[in-house]
């Protein structure tokens, strides 16, 4: 039987949620609510009229082939950035927890590029790739690949997932360090002792026994990429070449804020509502299966 | 972050001022100007300040362009407008249409009785921001228009006479064939690729940009950038790409970095870039005129304006409003206009002031900085040359951007790249009809 406290009356459990409620309604429902009440009409910038056009922002919207093509663009994107940031943390993290001396100061340096803001990393990256003047795609040039992400697509995708991966794998790397850690040295070493190699012991001890921590980091690692990585794509590529980088965040903000189109960014928010909260679903009721904690 | 800071900066700086002035009526004047810019709209506030007693203008910058224009919106919206916004000239449908929002120049300078003759105003620039009827609706401010940059070192370096005559694409063609032989890697370059390549050719050729006069006659419009002539150029200009002629280096002026830099021998770019290339380049430079397309349209027409004007908001105190009017009259004042124009590269918005410059001797010392005024005013405007007015503006652009980098790519034809501009471009100018209903 499992063993429960239970509250006596109900005042004191709703006078201790209140505060969360609270915040959750001003900062979470109210909002949610009013983009929800928005996308169903078609403002003026100024908020001096509005119509009244029922589903037709969404009508409008799934009817647009550059915004269904926003979709592959946001999933490509997102499951690029969670791998380039994830696996080679995890690499990273094995590493240093192999080191007997001096793995402070690796783990201090791994840390340091996550200070580093989403939009200077952009612009960082921006000036090492700039096509005229970068060192990296000088050193391309050189090589003879001519380095364009300013008309092509491919490598502006690239070049967007590395700079905001970049910066995500000290986060994951501190995460997954500190997971690494906490694994009983005794099981370790017991299958060491049964003739279990390093590859062994790691796809079959440690693999596992990281699972609640890999998959705590995928959904965060997951939502970074869909909601955080603005500044990166601003600053970088403003979306382009031709949409090639335009995920689906990023078009809430050009319609909202460049077109002043505040029904469609509207409706946009809203159908962003429903995918992550399905995202979030699918995360927790079929991945979180194969978690052991 | 930098918003941010620019916040705070602007927070402290509308706190500090009116501690100077408690007396007199402040008026806020919100712009969208940086650097040498900043620094001569502070200097054209601060004399006005020290001319009279009665006002005072506090002035602050609220980010680029499209961020003062949404910093503008957010405070109407919240009731908390400057009394001035700066708004570019892409911004313009939009504010047209917010008819509640916004109190007509020609309004605010009858009533605060100020001197006001809107005839005094160049055709070509008043053009754009007057209603159908001849109203004026917002100052011009900032104005200017593409030309072409000529880097005449790097011509003779390629072995082509710097003297050749570039006022015909198709002159400019057979030059770029010759600097490319030559050896030039960087033949041409361009700012604003859809203002200089889209808007201001069509005017220029005396063919229609969109339907309904640009816009102008009203909200129905369509755009027809997918027409013949536009077509044809964007080919010329696709092929150029292609074979290294014409090189793309972005969507905002990014190439004026390269050409500064001396690495590229032309350069299609606003006449305001006067400022900075006559202080960066360590190179020989022409300005001359934009080329047109022999026997295309009625070329050479007139070209048209990019930059911005000044707005009133509405939802102030009518003495508030006397203290716009004089600080828009004298913004409009000869000298005032002359200095500006003399040191930015903008167009002098007055004919008076155009002409104070040319008595100076200004044009003689400082060859080509004429060129931009003779090529918007030798040619009465049609209305194919007057301007665009265009809803959603600012995102039709960004559509017209991604279809041009299609074309430079060799991912579409010219014909194909446009059609798709039209119809998408139609898409948001439909949605802004229903807006503004």
């Amino acid at each position: 039987m499992e063993k429960r406290v239970t509250f006596r009356g109900w005042w004191l459990p709703l006078l201790l949620i209140a505060p969360q409620v609270f915040i959750s309604a001003v900062f979470f429902f109210y909002p949610a609510g009013q983009a929800i009440w928005q996308s169903l009409f078609i403002p003026d910038p100024f908020g001096l009229s509005s119509q009244f056009v029922g589903l037709g922002n969404f009508e409008f919207l799934l009817s647009d082939k550059f915004y269904r093509g926003s979709f592959v663009t946001t999933a490509v994107f997102s499951i690029l950035v969670t791998l380039c940031s994830m696996v080679p943390a995890l690499f990273l993290a094995v590493m240093a927890d192999r080191l007997i001396k001096g793995s402070g100061v690796y783990r201090t340096l791994l840390i340091w590029p996550y200070a580093v803001a989403p939009a200077v990393a952009g612009v960082l990256w921006l000036f090492m790739f700039n096509t005229r003047v970068g060192v990296i795609s000088w050193y391309l040039g050189q090589l003879g690949y001519d380095w364009n992400h300013v008309l092509n697509g491919g490598e502006a995708m690239g070049l967007v997932v590395v700079a905001s991966a970049w910066g995500r794998i000290s986060y994951n790397f501190l995460f997954f360090f500190a997971a690494l850690q906490s694994i009983p040295r005794s099981v370790i070493e017991a299958a060491a002792i049964d003739g279990a190699r390093f590859w062994r012991r790691f796809w079959t001890i440690v693999l596992p026994l990281l699972s609640p921590t890999t998959f705590f980091l995928l959904v965060v690692n997951v939502v970074y990429a869909f909601f955080e990585t603005f500044g990166v794509i601003h600053t970088i590529t403003s979306g382009g070449p031709q949409q090639s980088t335009t995920v689906l965040v990023y078009k809430v903000f050009s319609d909202g804020f460049v077109g002043q189109d505040l029904g469609s960014s509207s409706a946009q928010s809203v159908i962003l509502l429903i995918l992550v909260g399905l995202l979030t679903v699918i995360q927790f009721k079929y991945i979180e299966k194969r978690v052991h904690y | 972050m930098k918003k941010t800071m620019i916040g705070m900066l602007a927070a402290t700086s509308a706190m500090l001022a009116p501690m100077v002035a408690m007396a007199e009526t402040e008026v806020q004047f919100w712009h969208a100007f940086t650097g040498r810019l900043g620094e001569l709209v502070k200097a054209q506030v601060e004399e006005f300040n020290a001319s009279q007693s009665d006002y005072v203008v506090v002035e602050s910058h609220k980010g680029n362009y499209s961020e003062t224009l949404n910093a503008g919106i957010a405070a109407f919206r919240a009731q908390e407008q400057p009394h001035i916004l700066m708004v570019f000239e892409v911004g313009t449908a939009t504010m047209m249409a917010a008819g509640g929002a916004i109190k007509p120049v020609h309004e605010v300078m009858a009533e605060s009785g100020a001197s006001f003759d809107p005839n005094a105003y160049i055709g070509a620039v008043k053009g754009y921001y007057t209603s159908t009827d001849g109203k004026m609706l917002s100052l011009p401010f900032n104005s200017s228009t593409p030309v072409l940059w000529v880097n005449r070192d790097a011509m003779e370096a390629a072995g082509v006479d710097p003297n050749s005559d570039l006022s015909t694409w198709q002159n400019v063609d057979a030059v770029l064939d010759q600097l490319k032989a030559g050896g030039e890697d960087c033949p041409l370059v361009t700012a604003w690729q859809s203002w200089i390549h889209l808007e201001n050719f069509s005017a220029y050729h005396d063919v229609p940009f969109a339907t309904k006069d640009n816009g102008f006659a009203g909200l129905d419009t369509e755009l027809s950038l997918n027409g013949e002539p536009q077509v044809a150029h964007l080919t010329a200009m696709g092929e150029w790409a292609k074979d290294g002629k014409f090189i793309y280096t972005g969507r905002r002026n990014e190439g004026g970095a390269n050409f500064r830099a001396g690495d590229c021998a032309l350069f299609t770019e606003s006449s305001a870039g006067y400022a900075g290339i006559s202080s960066e380049a360590e190179f020989k430079f022409d300005v001359r005129p934009l080329p047109y397309w022999e026997g295309v349209g009625n070329g050479p027409q007139n070209t048209i304006i990019g930059g911005a004007s000044l707005w009133v908001m509405e939802g102030h105190e009518s003495e508030e409003y006397k203290g716009v009017g004089e600080f828009l009259s004298f913004l409009s004042s000869e000298s005032i206009q002359a200095s500006w124009h003399q040191n930015t590269g903008y167009l002098p918005i007055t004919a008076a002031a155009g002409e104070v410059t040319r008595v100076a001797g200004f044009y003689e010392q400082n060859p080509g900085t004429d060129v931009a005024v003779i090529q918007m005013t030798t040619k009465e405007p049609t209305a194919n040359s007057k301007g665009l007015r265009l809803g959603s503006f600012d995102q039709i652009r960004g559509i017209i951007d991604e279809e041009l980098e299609a074309i430079w790519s060799g991912d579409k034809t010219a014909q194909e790249a446009m059609d798709s501009a039209k119809e998408r471009g139609d898409a948001l100018l439909r949605r802004f009809e229903t807006a503004n209903k």
